[in-house]
């Protein structure tokens, strides 16, 4: 079990200050937000790994870092043995970086509407100097859409064919890592489902390892391997898909799990979570969660939990066993 | 069987384009009963929220009500003038939307804009609206609704907000809730905490609800009957539990189908082929024909039959042994 992506210590802190004369004025502290915090993983090569979480867990801000789009305040990202902030020797950060690509959630923001679809699809391949050769006409094919349609223009599409068109692009550099930030949170259910029985085909055929992030459940239930649950910046709980959806440790992934909307819950009463996600500028003292835990006792409320191992579970709860 | 508080009958609603006539709601027709929560499922373009919108008077030109009538209780209202329909709305109908924030005055305090719908249709003193104003904060679970009052909408969460706005759409007693997409924006915990709060509200004081959206998970726990919608017209109608169980027309199936949890376990999800036609290209024959896996000529050659019973289909699943 090889891990393709290793992340250690992981953090990244937003300034969110008001501008220093405001400051001066109003005496205002710095603001400062901890958008992730001391996130570990490792990605196995050729799986699928989820990172769930309501809005505000870090979860896209974690994406965009493996990828390179942002830069970590702290910690590092090893993807195929290279630290792609450390490390000083330029071939190996290139061939890494074409070993990376992205699929985003708003497939009609993410086309460039004025290029055309060969253009948009070669461009990964192009900006490297390489040849593309019919390159876009083969890899519509194989995304379910047809070669006729590389000289066509983004708004000639539906949302699910941009999707695809946007896996196309992902797929052009043969990449060994796809991050997909909310890939499907966009489309209805019924192109929901093309897209990703067309993510499974792809990755068997192309041997591609998916870093997922998203806040739907069942998507996540279906495509996933491993779990990581987020919560405010922290990852609370990780474990392979069937122990966590059989037995979640964790209170929040509890909540969560509870919390969803389940297809069989005719007229299910449920007793809703209480609370909010608080404030990230100023996090609760302790566990996170211990404001909105059924089962907090003093110890949360003062002592943060690390992370540790109960069966295939690693948990960061005092109480989890 | 007592009186609907909205019935909808044969409702046609066309946008006139250069080309064409397009028809995003095409005979349509439903009832919801007191203390009903209706849901009204489709994807985008199926035409569940013009279909709100003409129940509210609120489409934007140049679609109009081209047929058809809406009745709420024993008042035609689809026939009314803008003036007489902007005084049913609000004092009858309440509305939810999708983003609370457009739905809010953002330079007006939420107490204030609670206080002012109630005095715009109630015949009651501003001291009145304010306490009146006051327990609808509380009745939606706005904490400390008491010196929340003079807040503006920026200073509240997704989720508050939307408490505002279902407080807002509530306060002047409508006997009808339009709510569109009201859990789309939010996250799954708040999403828990607003369906609980809507069927509550719904139960205690009898209001009739339409709930629009495309999320079937939603739909199985707050919803008492459901419609389900493809391409302006309605594929199914019943109650929840069967139309998800045991759908009779194809589309309905095929939508149950290819949510990720209807395939635990599977390799890959049940998918329908193709996409939902555009308005302006619709089929021949029943509309659903392209993507049906049932489909037969008589599909292809005749439009889908009126529904008789629950599905507007030829072949309803399930009606084999039947036949």
């Amino acid at each position: 079990m090889n891990a393709l992506v290793r992340v250690a210590g992981l953090s990244r802190i937003f300034d969110v200050s008001a501008p220093w004369l405001n400051r001066l004025l109003e005496r205002k502290p710095k603001a400062m937000l901890h958008a992730v915090s001391d996130v570990s993983f490792d990605v196995v090569e050729k799986s699928v790994y989820a990172l769930v979480g309501e809005s505000g867990s870090g979860k896209s801000t974690i994406g965009k870092m493996v990828v390179g789009l942002l830069s970590p305040s702290d910690g590092a990202i090893e993807i195929g043995g290279v630290d792609l902030n450390q490390t000083t020797d330029k071939d190996a950060l290139e061939r890494t970086r074409t070993d990376i690509q992205m699929i985003f959630q708003d497939p009609y923001a993410s086309l460039n509407p004025r290029w055309r679809v060969r253009d948009i699809i070669e461009e990964p391949v192009v900006a490297r100097g390489g040849e593309a050769n019919g390159l876009a006409e083969r890899l519509l094919e194989q995304v379910g859409l047809s070669a006729a349609d590389a000289g066509k223009f983004p708004h000639e599409f539906s949302g699910g064919q941009r999707q695809r068109i946007c896996i196309a692009r992902a797929l052009a550099s043969e990449p060994k890592l796809i991050v997909c930030d909310e890939p499907t949170s966009a489309l209805d259910v019924s192109v929901q489902a093309q897209v990703l029985n067309l993510m499974s085909d792809l990755r068997d055929e192309f041997g591609l390892t998916y870093l997922f992030i998203t806040h739907d459940l069942t998507v996540v239930q279906h495509m996933a391997d491993t779990v990581g649950v987020l919560y405010l910046g922290r990852l609370v709980e990780e474990a392979p898909r069937d122990a966590l959806f059989e037995a979640p440790k964790h209170p929040y992934t509890r909540m969560l799990f509870d919390a969803a909307p389940k297809l069989d819950g005719f007229g299910r009463e449920v007793d809703p979570p209480k609370g909010e996600i608080p404030d990230p500028i100023n996090p609760p003292a302790g566990c996170a969660f211990h404001p909105r835990c059924p089962l907090a006792v003093d110890r949360c409320a003062v002592e943060r939990p690390e992370m540790r191992e109960v069966g295939a579970h690693r948990v960061a709860c005092h109480l989890a066993e | 069987m007592p009186e609907p508080v909205l019935s909808v009958r044969e409702l046609i609603v066309e946008i006139p384009t250069r080309h064409a006539v397009l028809r995003p709601v095409d005979r349509v027709s439903m009832d919801i009963q007191p203390g009903e929560i209706l849901g009204v499922v489709g994807e985008s373009g199926a035409g569940k929220s013009m279909t709100g919108n003409a129940v509210i008077g609120l489409l934007d030109r140049p679609a109009h009500i081209a047929g058809g009538e809406i009745w709420l209780r024993d008042l035609r209202i689809d026939t009314l003038g803008r003036e007489a329909m902007r005084k049913v709305r609000g004092k009858q109908i309440g509305m939810v939307f999708q983003d609370p924030l457009t739905s809010l005055n953002p330079l007006l305090p939420i107490g204030e804009q609670i206080e002012e719908t109630i005095l715009e249709h109630l015949p009651v003193s501003r001291d009145e609206a304010k306490a009146r104003a006051l327990d609808a904060l509380e009745e939606v679970g706005i904490p400390a609704a008491k010196d929340r009052m003079g807040a503006y909408p920026h200073q509240f969460s997704g989720g508050m907000r939307q408490r505002v706005v279902i407080a807002l759409a509530l306060c002047a007693e409508p006997a009808l809730v339009i709510a569109d997409e009201p859990t789309t924006a939010l996250d799954v915990s708040v999403q828990a905490q607003i369906i609980a709060l809507l069927k509550k509200l719904c139960r205690e004081r009898g209001t009739a609800v339409m709930l629009v959206t495309h999320d079937m998970g939603v739909i199985a726990e707050a919803a008492d009957r459901v419609a389900v919608m493809y391409a302006g017209r309605l594929a199914e109608i019943g109650p929840v539990r069967e139309v998800l169980t045991n759908p009779a027309h194809p589309y309905a199936a095929g939508l149950m189908g290819s949510t990720p949890l209807a395939s635990l376990g599977k390799r890959r999800l049940n998918q329908i082929p193709g996409t939902m036609p555009r308005l302006g290209s619709l089929p021949d024959g029943c509309a659903f024909h392209p993507r049906c896996p049932h489909a037969q000529d008589r599909c292809r050659a005749n439009p889908a039959p009126p529904r008789d019973g629950r599905a507007a289909c030829w072949f309803p699943l399930g009606a084999e042994a039947v036949a």
